[in-house]
């Protein structure tokens, strides 16, 4: 049980690469704090340099108030699960979870009797004598898992934990390792790349890029305030979807049509001294097929009218695809994130617009569909500079 | 029927080629067993398996300190340098394989210098400097050497292994608690066993068979070690042949090799990383 504080803490390699730079992060005992960025964003270097397996080049790691830069790593009392689970393969599963004890000094007894209660809260019992290399992914996992609770460390750090698990186990891996913190109730970092992990799990987000900390959140407030394009890209799934727009007498015009600005956005607009050219985001579940819509809630947004490209129906709801005439959003920001997904369906790289519709509609691939989506929940970031022109928190 | 029949006739050709490697092997070494066991009299006719069974040669190597002097001087030495090749080789191909030092070019280059060098060209330097220093004809003169000559080979064997050993265990072992030293004792020093027991046998077995240095630099029983001494056998009397007694030392020096092997084979699990990370 710890609080764990980055004071300005910057990794700086000897080449003059910077890995993380001035990272600020407090995080409350008991906490569950998700680091997350594309790869390459410095999110697990910061992991190491909390577990002390890299230095610190500049501010301040203080673990329970204490100054815990030079500490070495055993001194931390930290436990930390790898992305490779690290588990020792000369070692049953039993020796592997008892090793941190045994190091401890800890007598037999208490070892043993540790050592099954943290195998039963696992589902371990059964596999206790078994070797890592007849385990199965999942098994390994947990066994990860408990030789970092068998202690009872002041914290965990978590690396990427689940992504060598297939699709399926970790969904359930996820929930697993949710309800084993709350149980527990230790504080905990956890570091991923994968965004679904990222909002699920944690009681704050900490979204990074390029080693800079963009914004820290609750999940639900990230996604709801992006303070940047780039948070408002990675957040989400699937992602927002950015167009170029530009402000004139108090709408905005945009490959959408001309949309008229309701008073919160246009207060928010005016306090943040936008520029006329903007970028307009809007996430998938904004829009609605019009032909559901009462006529009066139709009022409260725009529409505009385009043939499906792709229709994808999920059963509980549709995912439809057009395509905008205009060339669609491009900045640093945005590239960025389509290179790390690697893909050209990534926000702003082509020209498709997703929108999610009810199961009910009757939208067909081809036809012309008339598509609302709410103008309150627009987003308009400043091009230049990545801000979120809307940014109300 | 018709897959019986093919594995049968694989495994047949299978047994041939295995049959003619062993006995290409062997030969020689059955034959040398066969000298031994031979009497005096009919050590010349020609017979692979000998007309009269005898230990009169094991015997007689045996009632002098002619053979059983060098016989400890080559299990001591041998055994002393290869403990010091190896725990130095260990350390240095941790080192090599684990950190970044300066200067790390350099040593891989001057290691893999030295065991190319021809030995020939530097027995008679060595010879020299061990005459002035008063090593010659001492344990330490033999051991010296060839734990110089051992060690690359210890260095590029035990750093291959230290390489397969995932660095993230080392990590692992660090979070759980335990210093550098406990972590490399416990953790990378299991895992590379397999890697140090090969090397000790590779070492222990140059060491063992060393001739060169063994003649050169060493001038009485105080140190000169079985291959050197099976030169200096003679007989009982100046005109007796030799042959009997040199086939029976010959065989016996081979036996503390093979044990050597067979104990420390069944060590040499391969695999035993298999499972540490995703696999």
């Amino acid at each position: 049980m710890a609080e764990i504080v980055l004071d300005k803490v910057t990794k700086t390699y000897p080449d003059g690469a910077r890995a993380v730079s001035d990272m600020d992060i407090q995080i409350a005992d008991g906490e569950f704090v998700i680091l997350v960025g594309p790869s390459g964003c410095g999110k697990s270097t910061a992991l190491n340099m909390i577990a002390g397996l890299e230095d610190i080049s500049d501010g301040e790691l203080r673990i329970d108030g204490v100054r815990a830069n030079e500490k070495a790593p055993k001194d931390r009392d930290i436990a930390m699960v790898f992305q490779s689970y690290a588990l020792y393969p000369h070692m049953s599963v039993r020796e592997n979870m008892a090793f941190p004890l045994r190091l401890a000094k800890m007598d037999d007894a208490s070892v043993r009797a540790k050592v099954e209660e943290a195998a039963s809260i696992l589902d371990l019992t059964q596999h206790l004598d078994r070797r890592p290399s007849n385990l199965s992914g999942g098994q390994r996992q947990r066994v990860a898992m408990g030789r970092a609770i068998v202690r009872s460390p002041k914290a965990f750090l978590m690396d990427e934990p689940l992504s060598n698990l297939d699709a399926k186990l970790r969904g359930q891996m996820r929930t697993s390792v949710s309800k084993l913190q709350k149980q527990l109730g230790t504080t905990t970092v956890y570091v991923t790349h994968d965004q679904t992990e990222a909002m699920t799990l944690g009681d704050r987000v900490v979204v990074l890029r390029g080693g800079v900390v963009q914004q820290i959140g609750s999940p639900q407030f990230l996604y709801d305030q992006p303070a940047n394009l780039f948070v408002a890209g990675f957040i989400g799934s699937p992602s927002m979807n950015f167009v170029p727009a530009s402000l004139e007498d108090g709408a905005l015009r945009s490959p959408l049509g001309t949309i008229p600005l309701g008073d919160r956005i246009r207060r928010l607009v005016e306090a943040a001294d936008a520029p006329r050219e903007v970028i307009a985001g809007i996430r998938p579940e904004h829009f609605e097929d019009a032909a559901l819509l009462e006529e009066g809630h139709r009022g409260q947004g725009a529409t505009f009218t385009a043939p499906v490209d792709v229709l994808e129906s999920m059963g509980s709801e549709k995912y439809a695809y057009f395509t905008v005439e205009a060339p669609l959003a491009s900045t640093a920001e945005l590239q960025e994130l389509a290179a790390d997904a690697g893909a050209s369906d990534v926000p702003g790289s082509g020209s498709t617009i997703v929108t999610r519709l009810s199961a009910s509609s009757a939208a067909r691939e081809g036809d012309n569909v008339e598509v609302w989506f709410d103008t309150d929940k627009l987003q308009l970031f400043d091009p230049s500079s990545g801000r979120n022109l809307t940014y109300s928190g | 029927m018709v897959m019986g029949t093919s594995t049968a006739a694989r495994k047949a050709r299978w047994a041939i080629l295995d049959i003619i490697v062993v006995v290409y092997a062997l030969v020689p070494v059955l034959w040398i067993a066969s000298l031994s066991f031979k009497t005096k009299e009919t050590l010349a006719d020609g017979n692979f398996v000998p007309r009269e069974w005898t230990l009169q040669n094991y015997a007689e190597i045996f009632a002098t300190s002619e053979f059983i002097r060098p016989l400890i001087n080559s299990i001591g030495i041998a055994s002393i340098a290869t403990l010091i090749a190896v725990v130095l080789g260990m350390m240095a191909a941790y080192a090599i394989a684990r950190l970044d030092f300066p200067g790390k070019r350099t040593l891989i280059g001057v290691s893999l210098l030295i065991a190319m060098f021809p030995q020939i060209s530097l027995v008679t330097p060595l010879f020299n400097i061990e005459h002035a220093l008063g090593l010659f004809d001492t344990w330490p003169g033999l051991i010296l050497p060839y734990i110089t000559f051992a060690l690359p080979l210890a260095i590029y064997t035990l750093s291959a292994f230290f390489r397969e050993i995932p660095w993230e265990l080392e990590k692992a072992a660090k979070m759980d608690g335990a210093t550098p030293a406990q972590a490399f004792r416990r953790v990378i020093a299991p895992l590379a066993a397999p890697g140090v027991f090969t090397t000790a046998i590779l070492v222990f077995i140059f060491a063992w068979n060393d001739f060169l240095f063994a003649i050169s630099l060493t001038s009485t029983e105080a140190s000169r070690t079985v291959p050197a001494a099976l030169a200096f056998f003679t007989g009982t009397s100046q005109f007796e042949d030799p042959t009997g007694t040199i086939s029976a030392a010959a065989v016996v020096i081979t036996i503390p090799i093979i044990v050597f092997v067979l104990f420390f084979q069944r060590r040499i699990v391969a695999g035993l990383t298999s499972g540490a990370v995703k696999g």
